[in-house]
């Protein structure tokens, strides 16, 4: 079950805590994997630390330039695009009203344009091969809401109904497109909470304890492998319990 | 039929699936071989690569047939 030998990944946000261990859990599963993201020094220990079938792409997707030429980039060095891990995503948190128009304009055009292009490019591959697996991390405040993060929670939610639509329109191809929405995990991003943060999170926690990326990781093998072929447009919430959608 | 004309039938009966003497130069992609939107644009991409030349956007909505496409490849084909 779920052996992705010879399935090639790129995955965005491969620095991050869940999108290494997405890259790892897919890396392990047998897939040749693409990691990109914007540190150079920390994706070469991470692709020395995977040993072979690694691409090192390093993409900042907030430029245009770069985003465009990510997943040809990916193509020519694994001679194809099987799954896209649509995983990077930053935050600038503010009070709503006190949002300024850079915050949200930056948060959109990483978190939900360049997911957008990515997966635009990457469904042209997949459609030719009739197999393609498009994966976005989203998030479980993009369908809760959440006080100080009106560009996020949009930009997540923008990605579910872009995931819904390519679902519908590719199916028919062989090409699959769905979220995970994490709920509170353990990554730098959560580190930077205060106890009293933690644990006002933790009470609504009926699991009791944060997420870990690899309980990430493992959806993510299960979308990208061959038995999640009747599985799309769905969003997979991996929150411990917190919101039961 | 010239020899893009046949390389264009080709690719045609191969996406869409159908019986190779449907395929004739007044035959509509759309109403009378059964594609979709989707197919069309499939089928659009597969002469890109297949001509080795780009069809915008704006040529690609003007072809509806195969006759269409043989006459824009016979002017725009680079391979």
């Amino acid at each position: 079950m779920f052996d992705l030998t010879g399935k090639t990944a790129l995955v965005t946000g491969a620095t991050g805590g869940i999108g290494g261990a997405i890259a790892q859990a897919l890396h392990a599963q047998g897939a040749t994997v693409a990691i990109s993201g914007t540190r150079r020094e920390v994706l070469d220990s991470f692709a020395a630390k995977l040993g072979e079938r690694v691409h090192v792409l390093p993409c900042n997707l907030s430029s245009k330039d770069d985003v465009e030429a990510l997943v040809p980039a990916a193509e020519a060095a694994m001679g194809q695009v099987d799954i896209l891990i649509a995983n990077a995503g930053i935050t600038r948190d503010n009070l709503f009203v006190q949002l300024r128009d850079e915050d949200w304009d930056d948060v959109i055009a990483v978190n939900l344009t360049a997911t957008f292009r990515l997966a635009r490019a990457a469904t042209k591959l997949m459609m030719r091969k009739r197999f393609g697996r498009i994966i976005a991390i989203t998030s479980i405040v993009g369908v809760t809401g959440n006080p100080g993060q009106g560009n996020y929670t949009a930009s997540k939610a923008g990605i579910i109904g872009l995931i819904k639509t390519l679902g519908a329109e590719y199916a028919k191809r062989g090409v699959t497109a769905n979220c995970i929405a994490p709920g509170f995990i353990k990554t730098p991003m959560t580190d930077a909470l205060n106890d009293k943060q933690r644990e006002s999170i933790l009470a609504k926690v009926p699991a009791a304890r944060l997420g870990t990326p690899e309980d990430i990781a493992a959806a993510a093998v299960y979308l990208a492998s061959n038995e999640a072929a009747y599985v799309t447009g769905q969003t997979i919430h991996v929150n411990g319990g917190m919101a039961m959608i | 039929m010239s020899e893009i004309g046949e390389r264009v039938k080709k690719i045609v009966v191969e996406h869409l699936g159908v019986e190779p003497e449907k395929v004739v130069d007044s035959a509509s992609f759309i109403d009378d071989l059964g594609a979709d939107s989707l197919d069309t644009v499939e089928l659009v991409m597969a002469f890109e690569e297949e001509f080795g030349c780009e069809i915008p956007d704006d040529a690609a909505e003007t072809i509806l047939t195969v006759g269409d496409a043989t006459k824009f490849l016979e002017k725009n084909a680079k391979s």
